[in-house]
């Protein structure tokens, strides 16, 4: 029902032409589809009722983000609705409650900014929070912050005396440079500059050197949401080469009616069934029994981004030519695959978490 | 993951378990050499191999899910997943399995007549009759429907001629369950009837194959004028294909889940672990880790579309998919397997090597991988052809 509404709504408010557009005019997100997502309480589904959210859990913001992978939506859904929510329950006092009614309401955007280099790797963390008075002052580089040219509040981890420490700032704070990149995928990705910027005790999310148990959780929710959209991104492509392999006609036939071809769409139909799996797994996991769910999380990672690369190198191939044109959609599909293959933990990464649960 | 008990099953069924299942039977084995497969002519590994199936077959737990007037125990899914986990719990070993339970029996569930069903079912539950499965034939592989078995109607009774192959233990079961022609004039797909006939019966006769991996279970299977009463027609008359396509989706679907019996009950980091060589090896560490990966997602897929299909949807067509994952999958953990054990699994007597090459037949019995995919493109995703 969830999914069925989703759909409905994204279908008249963001279907492929909206990426097509925002991406022509030089923009990478709409506010206001953000803001009637909020309306419909799509930005507080993982926010407590109490702070004006829905509570539904993450299997059901994997329903909506699969929804979105479907026609490619680009909003701030992963990085605040998920990650950011995530975090901030973890830590659940006075001043995150008010940050989770300003996210459900719409009104707040967040953006992690962990990386620091080209592979996800959140304990390679070399920005510094010197102690500085009763608080700290941070520099260093973060690379490939996502929603980090249009978020108000950054999540920024760095390393302080003993060990990792997450921070809540606003991304105006003296100190902190953006710079917004041009990203295959059309989406707001910036590198971050801190170079001293303040931050006072009341700014650390959770513990000093304590990152990981607010970050951990919130990692987990969104490389699982991540996954889900990437299931989507692998449906949508299929479903946009189904419908040419029946209405491309060759050698007097349609080129479904190949054995060749036929094989190929079959067993990549199969991979999207088995990837569904380990979605739906992943979010049952995260409901039921969350501080057991990397595994389950991992494995839909690695299997979400194995299938969404598959859909659409399969894409491109069936389409012919066409399928290389910047007219055509299957582009977009392929190059958000390549971008969510790599955000929060590519196919190796979720592979090693999988293997050494499993023995290896 | 343990699922809910309101009802205190779990609890009755963990100490019913306890109390009565010998402890031979809990050692998790699932190898040819210790199931029982039943039959008139079956020969106990054990005294409690006897014990272990007469006491589950009084309860219905040889066929869990059928309903309790044929001799199951009538259990929903929930109640099912608890049995399963139960009895994983203390490895025990399960205590029947054969093609009656696992093909014939759904079939007479959904096309016999209550006649049929009440005489055919209950000696299944309780291990008394052993049936095979005549389908393929030397003419007829891929192209099932292509069958030319004859079953001409000889007024009191049918009389059958022909050959099938691929039976496995044809030369073992007392019955079998067989497509056979029974209108040669009519489009190929019409004309099939599905006839149950004793294995006693004058006229049948039935030929071992061995098979790359060594001795096999499959058989010829000759008909030669054999009388078969009316009344073992199951389905009406010409519309076998219908009964048979049913019973395919169950055959696939056991195939799928069998390798993972086979394969996944041990996880690929731990056979690399006990190996020489697979720890260092970065590309067969690799391989394995990807193959493991699959394997956790077809197996958490099986489970799905058994959830479904307690919710009123069979996996049908959909069955196609299970049976090609499940067994490309198997032949790829049985490649690792032997490739981590290097020379150490090239004897006969190791096990390992007449496993892996016997997963080269999953992929081909029960409908080829070609042909699951083929099933896949045209009824699934209504490609033209």
């Amino acid at each position: 029902m969830l999914a069925d509404a989703a759909r409905g709504f994204l279908d008249g408010a963001a279907p492929l032409t909206h990426l097509r557009g925002l991406r022509d005019a030089g923009l990478t997100h709409d506010p206001a589809l953000w803001k009637n997502m909020a309306a419909m309480g799509w930005a507080g589904i993982l926010v407590p009722e109490t702070t004006g959210g829905s509570d539904m859990g993450h299997a059901a913001a994997g329903v909506l983000a699969r929804e979105m992978g479907r026609t490619l939506v680009s909003c701030p859904f992963l990085g605040t609705a998920v990650i950011a929510v995530t975090a901030l329950r973890q830590v659940g006092d006075a001043r995150a409650g008010s940050a989770l009614a300003q996210i459900a309401a719409g009104e707040r955007l967040y953006a992690l900014a962990l990386d620091e280099s080209a592979k996800f790797n959140p304990q390679a963390v070399e920005t510094r929070a010197e102690k500085h008075g009763n608080g700290f002052r941070l520099s260093g580089r973060k690379r490939f912050v996502v929603d980090g040219a249009m978020a108000d509040r950054l999540l920024v981890v760095a390393r302080t005396d003993g060990g990792l420490t997450l921070f809540d700032l606003p991304a105006d704070r003296d100190g902190i440079a953006r710079t917004p990149r041009a990203v295959i995928d059309s989406r707001d990705v910036a590198d971050i500059r801190l170079d001293g910027a303040e931050a006072t005790g009341a700014d650390v999310l959770g513990k000093v050197d304590d990152a990981m148990a607010v970050l951990a959780p919130a990692l987990r929710a969104g490389q699982a949401a991540l996954a889900a959209e990437m299931s989507g991104l692998a449906a949508g492509a299929f479903a946009m080469t189904l419908g040419y392999l029946k209405e491309r006609r060759q050698f007097s036939t349609p080129i479904g009616a190949f054995q060749a071809l036929q094989h190929r769409a079959a067993h990549l139909w199969c991979e999207i069934e088995i990837t569904a799996s380990a979605i739906l797994n992943a979010g049952r996991m995260l409901d039921a029994d969350p501080a057991n769910a990397a595994m389950a999380v991992s494995l839909a990672k690695a299997r979400a981004t194995a299938t969404a690369q598959l859909a659409v190198q399969e894409g491109v191939q069936m389409h012919g030519g066409i399928g290389m044109t910047d007219a055509f959609d299957m582009g977009f599909f392929m190059k958000r695959a390549r971008v969510a293959a790599e955000w929060l933990g590519d196919y190796g990464y979720h592979a090693n978490i999988v293997a050494q649960a499993r023995g290896f | 993951m343990p699922h809910d008990d309101p009802s205190g099953f779990r609890a009755e069924l963990r100490d019913w378990l306890a109390a009565n299942c010998p402890e031979e039977m809990r050692d998790g084995a699932s190898t040819e050499d210790s199931i029982c497969w039943g039959g008139k002519n079956w020969e106990f590994s054990s005294d409690a191999q006897k014990i272990w199936l007469d006491r589950c077959a009084a309860r219905g737990l040889t066929v869990p899910t059928w309903p309790e007037a044929y001799g199951g125990a009538g259990l929903e899914r929930a109640r099912e997943k608890i049995f399963h986990e139960e009895m994983a719990r203390i490895g025990a070993r399960y205590p029947l399995q054969s093609f009656g339970i696992w093909m014939l029996g759904p079939a007479l569930l959904q096309f016999g007549t209550p006649e049929q069903k009440a005489r055919y079912l209950p000696p299944i539950a309780r291990g008394e009759v052993r049936w095979c499965q005549g389908y393929s034939e030397p003419g007829a592989g891929s192209d099932l429907a292509g069958l030319q078995t004859r079953c001409e109607d000889r007024g009191d009774h049918w009389l059958v001629n022909g050959q099938k192959i691929w039976t496995s233990y044809a030369d073992r079961a007392d019955w079998i369950f067989a497509l056979v022609r029974t209108d040669r004039d009519a489009p190929k797909h019409k004309g099939i009837s599905f006839v149950l006939m004793d294995m006693e019966s004058e006229g049948v006769s039935t030929r071992p194959i061995r098979l790359i991996s060594g001795a096999s279970p499959f058989c010829e299977t000759f008909f030669d004028d054999v009388r078969v009463p009316k009344d073992q027609v199951v389905g009406e008359v010409n519309r076998g294909w219908d009964v048979a396509k049913y019973l395919l989706t169950h055959e696939r679907e056991m195939i799928s889940a069998g390798g993972q019996v086979m394969g996944a009950g041990r996880a690929l980091g731990a056979v690399l672990a006990d190996s020489e060589t697979g720890q260092s090896d970065p590309v067969l560490r690799a391989d394995a880790m990807r193959a493991e990966v699959d394997g956790l997602a077809v197996g958490l897929t099986l489970e799905r579309y058994k959830d479904r299909a307690e919710a009123g949807q069979g996996a049908g067509d959909a069955s196609a998919m299970l049976k090609y994952a499940g067994t490309e999958l198997n032949k790829r953990r049985l490649e690792l397997v032997i490739a981590a054990g290097g020379t150490d699994a090239l004897d006969w007597a190791d096990g390992r090597a007449p496993t892996w090459l016997r997963t080269k037949g999953n992929s081909i019995e029960g409908g080829t991988s070609e042909v699951m995919l083929g099933i896949i493109a045209k009824r699934i995703l209504g490609l033209p052809g």
